[in-house]
């Protein structure tokens, strides 16, 4: 008797993790598309993604409920969680570099200004095609 | 339970497309990259939500696999992002494809009328001479 | 340096072996002797045939310090999911950005390194660009208004990192980090 509540506490719980991992990728599509800027769109790509993903993980170690495959969900998420910043922070470099970035959206650009400072003490001058539209 | 799988299905399906219109919206590639990046994150999602209806574990190094073609993936695309001049990243209209050889076409006249006119000698200029020219 | 310089190398990626031989045994789901092997073997071929740069890792651990780390770090990431799904969903409302950069610290690419991962998972920032030799880390704060401004959102940086120090960190290098000690 108590092992089936247990199974259906744990189908219970493992529904509402489902269900608020669905939602945040949910949420996350709909940030990549109404966000202004690329930067961002790559917050609507990291933070809810890596949540919803942890949250459906969750829900589905839940419902395996056996030892083997239940480490290699822990896992996908541990990786999940260590790459996911590496990857916004490299499309983030690039696009600052490639000048995709545009300043005049941003309240405070402190990278910008930097940047054009170090430019100015290496080069003498300031940077004619800099990073700017 | 089947309620539950409708519901997150309809959610995953709705997120994937919209990150998809982002991705052929996106004015550059990094907008494109972050979008697909998210489309397989939802694949891991749907995957996953299928292995929890049906209780398999056989399915679980497939999760693994896309996470890290997710990863890799969106890092190759930054790491060798380069410049993309203004209206690259877009499919043009067939309108603008007519209006942009109109144009080339009538550069190219210009061009090779301006070539006449300076062998003979800057008599004539087409479109009007320059500013504080004084013509005799 | 020492004069048998494939021992002094093993020595110091001990970690690096014992921690890929574990995600093998993860992958696979089974601890048998065979899984473990194979995990010994492919992670020694990785780390001796890869040149990967040692971690440099003289802190010590402390696990009343690991602990409130991640306990403060999981609430923060489920706050922060939600607060970027409100942003996104609402209608009408856009969010206005900003760049920051912030001064930390230490003097450690590890610690560097985990307080960006850190900062970039939890609310409101995102690591745009890191430069490791004068230890800037430069953000992207999605809503300075939900932040509660740029100065409150550089703060919290400053924390993370200062629990970051205080999770892994020797005396020493709290000390340099102008970190008291706390009893």
């Amino acid at each position: 008797m108590t092992q089936d509540q247990w199974t259906t506490v744990a189908d219970v719980a493992s529904a509402v993790c489902l269900l608020g991992g669905a939602f945040l990728a949910f949420a996350a599509g709909v940030g990549v598309l109404r966000f202004p800027d690329l930067l961002a769109r790559m917050h609507a790509g990291t933070k809810p993604q890596v949540l919803g993903l942890a949250l459906v993980l969750i829900g589905l170690a839940l419902r395996l409920r056996s030892g083997g495959a239940v480490w290699a969900l822990v896992l996908v998420a541990v990786f999940q969680m260590l790459t996911a910043p590496v990857a916004a922070h490299m499309v983030g470099r690039a696009g600052y570099r490639t000048g995709k970035v545009r300043s005049d959206l941003l309240v405070v650009d402190e990278l910008t200004q930097d940047q054009e400072r170090a430019q100015v003490r290496d080069h003498g001058r300031p940077d004619d095609d800099g990073p700017r539209d | 339970m089947t309620a539950v799988v409708v519901v997150c299905g309809v959610l995953l399906t709705v997120g994937a497309v919209l990150a998809v219109i982002r991705a052929e919206k996106g004015p550059s590639m990094l907008d494109r990259t972050i979008a697909l990046d998210i489309v397989v994150t939802t694949m891991i999602a749907a995957v996953a939500l299928y292995a929890a209806i049906e209780r398999r574990t056989d399915v679980v190094p497939v999760l693994v696999v896309l996470s890290l073609v997710g990863f890799v993936g969106s890092v190759t695309i930054a790491r060798f992002a380069a410049v993309e001049p203004e209206g690259e990243g877009r499919v043009r209209t067939r309108e603008e494809i007519a209006a942009e050889a109109e144009r080339m076409r009538a550069e190219d006249e210009a061009e090779g009328s301006r070539r006449t006119g300076r062998r003979e000698g800057y008599d004539e200029h087409h479109g009007g001479g320059a500013e504080g020219e004084v013509r005799s | 340096m020492s004069l048998h310089p494939r021992r002094h190398r093993w020595r110091t990626q001990w970690a690096t072996v014992v921690w890929l031989t574990v995600v093998w045994v993860f992958l696979w789901g089974d601890l048998s002797v065979g899984n473990v092997l194979a995990g010994l073997l492919i992670a020694l071929a990785v780390t001796t045939g890869l040149r990967m740069a040692p971690i440099d890792f003289h802190g010590r651990f402390r696990p009343l310090g690991f602990l409130h780390l991640l306990g403060r770090f999981a609430v923060d990431l489920v706050k922060a999911s939600f607060e970027v799904s409100i942003i996104a969903i609402r209608p009408r409302y856009v969010p206005h950005g900003a760049v920051i950069g912030v001064q930390l610290r230490s003097h450690s690419d590890l610690y560097l390194t985990m307080t960006a991962e850190l900062s970039s998972l939890v609310p409101g920032s995102l690591v745009v660009e890191a430069h490791r030799l004068t230890g800037m880390l430069y953000l992207h704060v999605l809503d300075v208004r939900q932040s509660g401004g740029i100065e409150a959102a550089r703060q919290a940086v400053l924390d993370q990192e200062e629990r970051v120090l205080r999770a892994f960190a020797s005396d020493e290098e709290l000390a340099a980090a102008g970190l008291g000690v706390r009893a």
